[in-house]
């Protein structure tokens, strides 16, 4: 019985006080003859540009007659010269296939990795899509960490991305 | 071909980046920042006044040297050679940068014989063998140049970019294929090793042929001979240095021509 209750009493501090922060990105209904479902890299970058946390890379995961999905990663430029080029791809926990269009959640517990490790300071979300021939886009949102207040952040696509949103629930 | 023309053809073609009235030599490479599990690059090589158009002559590929991530050399495949430029892929097998280079290094002598001019190119050593020890009006002169490009597959590593110590070469202090529109990169440029000082440098944008003006970038190196310069715009650059000084390794060479090229992209933002 008491490591059971120990147990609930984390659980219970845990999630009393774990700050969240949503990351919503809205992948955009584009009319096009040649559709394809963009790449996308989802991170968290800190004043000098370096990368603080990577969140989620979206990319085509199984090899076509045009080469491995990987081979136009690079097309994610920045995120590329910021950080893909020094990963070894999959990456745990945080790339997967592309998504489609709509809305998609992304929810980080800012007691667990990777948000547990930024220190205090300004940082910005960034969001990099690119679509194999498409256009490329990259949105910022900046914020400050820790979260002291709720805020709600958003920036708007115009071509490759939509409205992406930032939530910091403290 | 007969011989004779041969030598002539091969002494036109490494002449020309020495010559004052020279074309540009360049190497292209289809890409210079790759991912993926098993990257291949094709490479242009040619001689032209316009950047980068293959519209004049191919650049011979003889010197071709490719130094891989790990400083051993690697085999460039499918070479081809065409009328109007040469060509061959390189296939990044391991990761990190790979520095392509073409690297002419010789001796050119003229002297007359029966009141015509002979020509001849040839080695230090050959030339004991090779130039009579009695030639008349002789001239002589020591010639080296490098003409490169970088390409990096994954993360990109410095083992490739080690200076040799001989020649005019670009050592990096910003990573060749780390440029980016509106930044400023650094390099220096070495002279047997030694930082090569005041010594300019001209950088051409690409696409020349949609323009009226060359738009080039003038610049000089510096006491530490490192040069900076600030991209104005994304696309591929032709840089390109020459110095000539007295420092011959023959006591016959009058003088010395030292000229490194290199063509360098620089991606948007």
């Amino acid at each position: 019985m008491r490591p059971l209750l120990i147990l609930c009493l984390m659980m219970a501090t845990c999630c009393v006080h774990a700050a969240e922060v949503d990351v919503s990105v809205a992948i955009p209904r584009i009319d096009a003859s040649e559709y394809h479902r963009p790449y996308v890299a989802v991170w968290i970058e800190n004043g000098d540009q370096s990368v603080a946390a990577n969140l989620a890379v979206w990319y085509a995961q199984t090899d076509s007659k045009e080469g491995a999905g990987t081979k136009w990663l690079t097309d994610l430029r920045q995120w590329w010269r910021r950080s893909g080029r020094n990963q070894s791809m999959p990456i745990d926990g945080v790339s997967g296939a592309t998504r489609p269009v709509g809305q998609h959640q992304l929810r980080f517990d800012a007691a667990q990795p990777p948000l547990a490790a930024l220190k205090a300071g300004k940082y910005s979300l960034v969001v990099e899509a690119a679509r194999e021939v498409g256009g490329r886009e990259l949105l910022r949102i900046p914020f400050e960490w820790p979260i002291t207040s709720t805020r709600h952040l958003d920036a708007q696509g115009e071509h490759e991305l939509g409205l992406v949103k930032l939530d910091l629930n403290p | 071909m007969n011989a004779s023309l041969n030598i002539l053809a091969l002494t036109l073609a490494l002449a020309l980046p020495l010559s004052a009235h020279a074309h540009k030599t360049w190497l292209l490479p289809s890409e210079t920042v790759l991912a993926g599990d098993d990257p291949w690059i094709t490479v242009d090589a040619a001689v032209s006044n316009d950047l980068f158009y293959f519209n004049h002559m191919p650049l011979r590929l003889d010197g071709l040297t490719i130094t891989g991530p790990d400083g051993k050399a690697v085999q460039a495949e499918n070479s081809a050679s065409g009328k109007l430029r040469n060509t061959f892929d390189v296939h990044l097998a391991s990761p990190g940068t790979y520095r392509i280079a073409i690297i002419n290094a010789g001796l050119f002598a003229s002297w007359d014989v029966d009141g015509k001019p002979k020509r001849w190119r040839g080695t230090a050593d050959s030339f004991a063998r090779e130039v009579p020890k009695d030639a008349k009006n002789l001239k002589v002169t020591e010639s080296s140049g490098r003409i490169e490009t970088f390409v990096t597959a994954g993360q990109p590593n410095e083992v490739a970019l080690k200076a040799s110590g001989t020649g005019l070469e670009m050592l990096a202090v910003t990573h060749p294929n780390d440029l980016f529109a509106g930044e400023v990169a650094t390099f220096k440029l070495l002279l047997d090793g030694k930082p090569a000082a005041d010594l300019g440098v001209e950088i051409i944008p690409d696409g020349i042929r949609y323009r009226d003006k060359q738009n080039e970038l003038s610049v000089s190196t510096d006491k530490n001979g490192e040069f900076r310069v600030t991209w104005p715009s994304a696309g591929r650059y032709w840089l390109e240095a020459k110095v000539e000084d007295a420092k011959t390794s023959l006591p016959h060479a009058s003088g010395r021509r030292a000229s490194f090229v290199a063509t360098l992209e620089v991606l948007p933002q």
